[in-house]
């Protein structure tokens, strides 16, 4: 046996298609490991041609489970095309949008793809983790998250019109002022979900000292921090510029403007996947890998800016230091900003001026390029279009946060396999640890999600010349 | 002008001589699906929709340019005809690219409508996926190829309503394609007002006013009959 590569394919419950393979030296130990999506969509080719104008709802088309973002981005993009100003109204309306989307996508990670792992045990009946597996077990965890899930949906669907691709972000704004019984309607909706979201986290907080050897082998490397950050350093969603940070907490890049993006990050194309691996310039490539996402986030920033919030914050830091490094604390730093992002759309939707009926803009083309980001749930969203002097789209380039964390997640693959897997004596628990530490950056590779983990996971090993020499399914 | 009786699914009804079909079972409130009519602008019979099948007579005929006889039997609704009509539905959508939930006109297409209605759910031909582009070199309006279905409709008001015979088709069969003046981006036209009544005909999102985003077309089609000095103009 002079080589050996084990696949798992496909990789079950993350939104989308991807398989990794691990590749086994002679000694039979882990050699290499690769994390590769296998899925091609070429929304950058798409938009080619097509009105800017449409762009915000044809992008949101890119991904079902947060659209909301990709609108967000590809309209902040549009809005400077336009050469417009939102109205403050306006801008406030799609922050609570996406929040509603971070919430809503958060809940479907952590509850529906990622609890199964945490609740259930790693290596528990394959056939039993899902999240049926946890309505069984603890029923008001199970609930916690359907509820949270549809606390984030209603919000988007009250203020869009539908749960999923609303036509309502537009270049300039959006379409249609909030009304007051909408508002009143989500702010009623608000102590539940609020309980609910401390609820899960004071469940964590009890558990996690049970997950110590997964927490430190899940992805558990110094890295770059990047996010968006508030003027004073408050954790920005929609707004912000972009601050990069190392793990001892150096800020290597501050105050950047998302129109500079290229000049920080660069981005190279491997053979072994569809997804673009992002990294930070001025460290090169590919010692200038950093993370996005909620980890990223909480450590770029100085504090939350909500009251509730910025305690669990001051707690989280107290347990695991300033600049934790492990990819699985993104769980913990997911419902922390469950919690936060609740706070905010409480406190946006409880200002007077949220039903002013100014909440867009309208201009012809004023430019031929704009740059739009956003923070989706699974960090920075860059979205940079070119159109001509009529407005029709000539180029299009889209840095997606699963894109900044790819080079994160094949580091965190291959730190884990090397832990877990040892020679061809492969568990199903083992190769479980080998996705869940994917499911730690809660990939978005997709419109879709296999949640209720039906899927059949095959893992082949086999030998230089491609013979199989052992097959592992479920 | 003399009054015609004839049936019309079932029903005993009459019209006056030169009159259509389509006409006469509109004033008796039996419908008949359209596309390419629009009250107010002349008939073409483009979009075929409206075909009814007459009583000793193989063929079908477009009702809205097939007039009424003395005696005539015609049937509106049969297996046949609702097969015709969703087969027609299908050709429109495969033959460009409509792709309705990033379409300005979604939910306000009237080819979306007859989708619905004739229970079109899928699509057994190939889509022919053309290239088709957009030309939004006017100051206010674009046409998307992608959407059009060549009802003609731009075409005729133009003409017939605002007298600048703007547009126009060139080409056959499935590279047919509505032009502007002959064949000049749609900004250089001399001949355009700007009045902007072939955007608000338009069955679909090809024809739209720069600036709408998806979903947010409108179309102000039910307008045209107060502009038209007269109901001569509809044959």
């Amino acid at each position: 046996m002079a080589d050996n590569t084990i696949v798992i394919e496909p990789v079950t419950r993350i939104e989308g298609h991807a398989k990794i393979t691990i590749q086994l030296d002679e000694a039979g130990e882990v050699a290499d490991a690769h994390f590769h999506v296998t899925q091609f969509r070429g929304f950058e080719r798409i938009s080619q041609g097509r009105m800017v104008h449409e762009m915000p709802s044809l992008m949101a088309r890119i991904c079902g489970i947060c659209p909301v973002s990709h609108m967000v981005a590809s309209a902040k993009a549009c809005d400077e095309i336009l050469g417009v100003t939102v109205p403050p109204t306006g801008v406030r309306l799609r922050r609570v949008l996406n929040l509603a989307q971070i919430v809503q996508s958060h809940a479907l990670s952590f509850f529906y793809l990622s609890s199964p792992d945490l609740l259930l045990g790693f290596d528990s009946d394959p056939a039993l983790r899902n999240l049926v597996g946890v309505a069984r077990q603890t029923p008001d965890l199970a609930r916690d998250g359907v509820a949270l899930r549809r606390f984030g949906q209603r919000i988007i669907e009250r203020l869009g019109g539908k749960r999923i691709h609303p036509a309502w972000v537009v270049p300039g704004g959006v379409s249609r002022p909030l009304e007051a019984s909408e508002r009143d309607s989500i702010l009623a909706e608000i102590p539940d979900a609020r309980m609910r979201a401390h609820r899960t986290l004071e469940w964590f907080k009890k558990n996690v000292a049970s997950w110590t050897e997964e927490a430190a082998h899940f992805g558990d490397f110094p890295s770059l921090y990047m996010g968006l950050v508030h003027e004073g350093g408050n954790a920005a969603y929609s707004d912000g510029l972009l601050r990069v940070v190392d793990s001892s907490g150096w800020v290597m890049a501050d105050g950047v403007d998302p129109r500079a993006y290229e000049e920080y990050l660069g981005e190279t194309v491997e053979p072994w996947s569809y997804l673009k691996s992002t990294y930070f310039k001025p460290l090169g490539y590919p010692a200038g890998i950093y993370r996005v996402g909620p980890l990223a986030r909480l450590n770029v920033a100085e504090r939350l800016g909500t009251s509730a919030a910025d305690a669990e914050l001051a707690e989280y830091r107290e347990r695991l230091g300033r600049y934790p490094s492990s990819s699985f604390h993104y769980h913990y730093a997911r419902l922390i900003e469950i919690v936060h992002c609740i706070d905010v759309i409480d406190e946006i939707l409880s200002r007077p001026d949220i039903l002013d009926p100014h909440v867009r803009a309208r201009a012809q083309i004023n430019r031929n390029e704009g740059v739009g980001v956003s923070e989706a749930p699974r960090g920075v969203l860059i979205h940079h279009y070119k159109v001509d002097d009529d407005g029709l789209v000539e180029w299009v380039n889209l840095v997606i946060a699963t894109g900044h964390n790819n080079l994160a997640m094949n580091r965190s693959v291959l730190q884990t396999a090397r832990h877990y897997i040892k020679g061809d004596q492969v568990k199903e628990g083992m190769l479980n640890r080998v996705e869940a530490v994917i499911r730690c950056y809660d990939p978005c590779l997709s419109c879709s999600t296999h949640a209720v983990g039906q899927m059949p996971l095959e893992v082949d090993i086999r030998d230089a010349e491609g013979s199989l020499l052992r097959q592992v399914s479920r | 002008m003399s009054v015609l009786t004839l049936t019309i699914e079932g029903r005993d009804v009459a019209g006056q001589t030169g009159h259509t079909i389509l006409q006469v079972a509109r004033e008796n409130g039996i419908p008949i699906p359209t596309l390419c009519h629009l009250q107010g602008l002349s008939d073409v019979g483009a979009c075929r929709l409206c075909v009814v099948e007459v009583e000793g007579q193989r063929k079908l005929f477009p009702a809205c340019v097939t007039t009424i006889d003395e005696g005539m039997k015609v049937t509106v609704n049969s297996e046949r005809l609702a097969a015709h009509r969703r087969r027609i539905v299908e050709l429109l959508f495969t033959e460009r690219n409509h792709i309705c939930s990033v379409c300005i006109a979604d939910r306000n297409c009237e080819l979306q409508d007859l989708a619905v209605a004739v229970g079109l759910t899928h699509f057994e031909l190939p889509l022919l996926s053309p290239q088709a582009v957009v030309d939004a070199t006017h100051e206010r309006f674009g046409i998307d190829h992608n959407r059009c279905v060549l009802c003609t409709r731009c075409v005729r008001v133009c003409d017939e309503i605002e007298g600048a015979h703007t547009w126009d088709v060139m080409g056959r069969g499935t590279e047919a394609r509505l032009i502007t003046d002959l064949g000049i981006p749609w900004g250089d036209s001399n001949t355009c007002t700007s009045c902007g009544k072939c955007v608000q005909v338009c069955p679909t999102g090809a024809l739209f006013e720069k600036g709408r985003s998806v979903a947010e077309a409108r179309h102000r089609r039910p307008y045209l009959p107060y502009l038209v000095a007269h109901e001569g103009r509809t044959r």
